[in-house]
């Protein structure tokens, strides 16, 4: 098996994709402690599918498709923010329609523009991934790693704002820190995360790997850095331990990685139950 | 120099006014207690002069040095989520966020304020614990410490012993004390009205109108604060 995997591992676009793998995972991690806190996981889920329905369009027109989902999403992400912080409409009402007519569309414009002689298993790639982080370009896989590292950077300068506009934003707006352009940033990274993690786990399994890491910690770690440090470290190991399954044995990438988020889900659940003994 | 300026002023939630006609001034320095019954709008007017869209007419002036970066806050109420995973430390520590500007790390100096505020409010020893496993009166100090920390010119308190055992606000409100003789101006929402008393050098009560406002010596000379004082017996 050891030598499988070496074999494996030798090639340059199998590196590439561990690589971009991690690195999307990481930042999931990170941004998803904030999303699941803030009560925006919904929001992720919606944006995911805003994602598919650009990608397709993407696809009918033949564009590049990060070139289409990336602002597509990002302006989505603005948009359902500033909804659920204005509460006049219903939040969660407004992100269920956005998600669901976007779905619709992205599968019957793939339906019927579409130039591929096999529509189901394009469709079904974008939705749960199947290999694609596997048959990315080098381009892409830099691009992908390039936007990764910009989130997490972005990530580690603002931390601490990200905090106190998570912990209690009443707070941090009276005391003059600009809440509004925070939680827009917030939305633009968790659009940018989105359409990476796309990438790596397809369209309906990206929520996953947003949130299951930070409910993860959650269970066991009660400080903010300490969840966040922890997401992180459970979501590197899991897509690792997912991608080299897929790999080995050619299962989907995407659903192997959230199997894996999956069981280390129970088991820090079983763990944090005992310790609260 | 007046710092903050309220003229004729009402407040009230989606057109419906709750007081109006308040007027008053708060000048560098001053320890403003502001008194008047349950729901006679007390919080509503510390949250509008946070800049919550509450104003129905008349206007808040603030004096062109103060900038809200400079003002430390304690709600009546904080609404955490349940399970949000937070040690005491970090929420001390996020109120000197105002005081960070562009910078994205807290300085020495501002962790050492922060730990001497900690240790002034008997802290220290909880500084690593998870914050919704605290009793509702550590939580208490938590959120006050957050707000002495975002506090360089105006600390705003909207009843901030509620909660708190009488030795901890023994040392609050001398804490206070030391703070406002330092040149900070305190605005404080309270009902201890010994404390108040013994403290403040204005006051202004709200009842739905008129209200009072003017200094101790006046205050506790006029009608409003005997009626309110007799439990309003003398009606
Ligand atoms: N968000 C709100 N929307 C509508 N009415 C409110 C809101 N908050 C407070 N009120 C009303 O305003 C009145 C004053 O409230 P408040 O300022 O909290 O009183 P207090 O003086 O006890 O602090 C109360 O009658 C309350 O019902
Ligand atoms: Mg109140």
């Amino acid at each position: 098996m050891i030598q499988t995997l070496t074999y494996y591992l030798s090639f340059s676009f199998i590196q590439y994709a561990l690589i971009a793998g991690l690195l999307i995972s990481l930042c999931a991690s990170l941004l998803g402690v904030t999303l699941v806190l803030k009560r925006y996981s919904m929001i992720g889920d919606g944006l995911s599918h805003v994602a598919f329905g650009a990608m397709s369009v993407a696809a009918v027109c033949s564009l590049a498709p990060m070139a289409v989902t990336l602002p597509v999403t990002i302006l989505a992400a603005v948009i359902l923010l500033g909804m659920s912080s204005n509460g006049k409409i219903k939040g969660d009402a407004a992100i269920a329609m956005i998600s669901v007519g976007a779905l619709a569309i992205g599968y019957l414009l793939m339906n019927v523009f579409t130039v591929s002689s096999n529509v189901s298993g394009d469709v079904c790639t974008t939705l749960f991934g199947s290999t694609s982080i596997l048959t990315l370009t080098k381009n892409d896989i830099i691009l992908c790693s390039v936007l990764a590292a910009v989130v997490i950077l972005v990530f580690i300068l603002f931390y601490h704002k990200i905090f106190a506009v998570t912990f209690d934003e009443n707070f941090a707006n009276a005391t003059g820190t600009n809440t509004k352009l925070y939680n827009n940033l917030i939305a633009v990274v968790t659009a940018v995360v989105i359409v990476l993690a796309m990438n790596l786990v397809g369209a309906l399994l990206v929520s996953a790997l947003i949130i299951f890491p930070a409910l993860t910690a959650m269970r066991i770690f009660k400080s903010f850095k300490s969840v966040i440090l922890g997401a992180a470290v459970i979501s590197v190991t899991c897509t690792l331990i997912g991608l080299l399954i897929a790999i080995l044995y050619g299962t989907p990438v995407g659903s192997t990685i959230v199997i894996a988020d999956i069981v280390v889900f129970g088991i820090f659940s079983v763990i944090g139950k005992i310790k609260n003994r | 120099m007046a710092l903050i300026e309220c003229k004729n002023l009402t407040l009230g939630y989606e057109g419906k006014p709750i007081v109006s006609g308040l007027d008053f001034k708060v000048s560098e320095g001053d320890y403003l207690y502001i008194i008047g019954e349950n729901g006679s709008g007390k919080s509503t007017l510390m949250k509008a002069l946070l800049g919550h869209k509450c104003v129905l007419g008349g206007e808040i002036i603030f004096d062109k040095s103060l900038s809200r970066k400079e003002i430390g806050y304690l709600p009546q109420q904080t609404v955490i989520q349940r399970d949000f995973p937070a040690s005491v430390k970090e929420i001390v520590y996020s109120g000197c966020l105002n005081g960070c500007g562009l910078k994205p790390f807290y300085s020495a100096a501002q962790k050492k304020h922060a730990k001497e505020v900690m240790a002034k409010l008997g802290l220290t020893e909880l500084e690593n614990r998870c914050y919704r496993e605290l009793s509702g009166g550590q939580q208490q100090r938590v959120l006050l410490a957050r707000a002495l920390c975002a506090t360089k010119k105006l600390l705003i308190l909207d009843e901030p012993v509620a909660g708190l055992d009488p030795v901890v606000t023994r040392n609050f409100y001398q804490l206070i004390e030391e703070i406002n003789k330092d040149g900070i101006t305190v605005i404080m929402v309270s009902h201890d009205m010994n404390a108040a008393t013994e403290y403040a050098s204005h006051f202004l009560h709200i009842c739905h109108t008129p209200s009072f406002y003017g200094t101790k010596h006046d205050y506790l000379c006029c009608d409003v604060c005997r009626v309110f004082n007799a439990g309003g017996d003398e009606k």
